[in-house]
């Protein structure tokens, strides 16, 4: 009881949010910071090793790529990439809001902004992508009929949807996280959480979200654009 | 107290960089799927790959802050993208050099009288 007492008189004056463990407020944020980083590692081999394989298939049967490539509809994929930028422009300004000591509103404002244009990124990969590949016939496993023209490589054009399905549903599933975690955010901010001296959780979990923006900008020209659009290709 | 506070104020990222960064990353959105439509051969998958890293560049160093982090932070990233580095360059090294090396014919005579 002592020294809850001695503790209290001594520490009234730390920035809220300061755990005592730390030197400063500093070595706490640099702490988390290198935390995010050391899971993002993880998180990049992780999309690596679908990366690494999706390479050596793609050297191997690069015609049959090219095909699978064309059945997916750039323009989905472009303005899903759009979408996707945006977001992360909204998501920092959320983390430069709480930075600079704007209102909770403010920050919930562009929380929930980014949350919108996540759901807006699921939504048209559900209804106008993969919906639409259930349709075509294009979904290895649940709905799969080669077209006579692709001949000996049907085979391995759906080992390319197999990658196409794999990575954007990967990459969809770090999508919903996401929005998870930004939940949480806006719960946390509307609680009063956050502010200039203290917004770790906002910066951190901005740190995954940018990462998760970052698989996308390999992935849409990786699996769309591969080999080219043009006439001949 | 109030020292420490001036002190560690964290670096404020100006909104002037935060939109130029999310022009520029439009900017290469297009570029990639316009050149995508344009022949240019084995080339085409060297540009859409060189515009997206120079993105995940962007990102990485204004979005996610990395320009004004400590050291450390750098190297985590460095490391983690070394070791992809590893496993990409030594995985196609061994799927892509197994036909270099092709059976000498006369390893095969000798064989029944190793084994």
């Amino acid at each position: 009881m002592n020294d809850m007492a001695a503790h209290g008189a001594v520490h009234d004056a730390h920035p809220p949010g300061f755990a005592h463990q730390f030197e400063d407020v500093q070595q706490q944020r640099d702490a988390g910071r290198l935390g995010m980083w050391v899971f993002l590692a993880t998180e990049i081999l992780f999309f690596g090793g679908m990366f690494t394989s999706y390479t050596i298939y793609r050297s191997l049967h690069l015609s049959a790529f090219i095909t699978g490539s064309h059945l997916l509809v750039v323009k989905f994929g472009a303005i899903n990439t759009a979408v996707l930028i945006c977001s992360s422009l909204t998501m920092a300004l959320a983390i430069r809001s709480a930075q600079t000591g704007k209102s909770k509103n403010t920050i919930i404002f562009w929380l929930i902004l980014t949350m919108i244009l996540g759901a807006t990124f699921v939504g048209l990969k559900l209804r106008f992508e993969w919906y639409r590949d259930y349709i075509e016939q294009i979904v290895p496993g649940i709905n799969f009929v080669p077209h006579a023209s692709w001949g000996a490589d049907a085979g391995q054009v759906e080992m390319f949807m197999c990658f196409y399905f794999f990575m954007t549903g990967l990459h969809a599933l770090h999508m919903v996280i996401g929005l998870g975690i930004l939940s949480v955010l806006v719960w946390m901010t509307a609680k009063g959480r956050f502010s200039p001296e203290y917004n770790a959780p906002l910066e951190i979990s901005g740190l995954y979200w940018h990462f998760v923006d970052i698989v996308w900008i390999f992935l849409f020209p990786l699996l769309y654009l591969i080999g080219g659009r043009y006439p001949g290709s | 107290m109030s020292e420490q506070h001036s002190e560690h104020a964290e670096h404020v990222v100006p909104m002037s960089t935060y939109v130029g960064v999310f022009l520029a990353l439009l900017v290469g959105t297009a570029l990639t799927t316009w050149v995508a439509y344009i022949d240019l051969g084995a080339f085409n998958t060297v540009v859409a790959l060189v515009i997206a890293f120079i993105k995940m560049t962007l990102v990485i160093l204004f979005f996610m802050h990395v320009k004004y982090n400590k050291g450390l932070t750098r190297i985590v990233i460095v490391a983690a993208f070394f070791w992809l580095g590893i496993m990409m360059t030594f995985m196609l090294a061994d799927e892509l050099s197994r036909n270099w090396t092709p059976t000498v014919s006369s390893w095969d005579t000798l064989l029944p009288f190793l084994f």
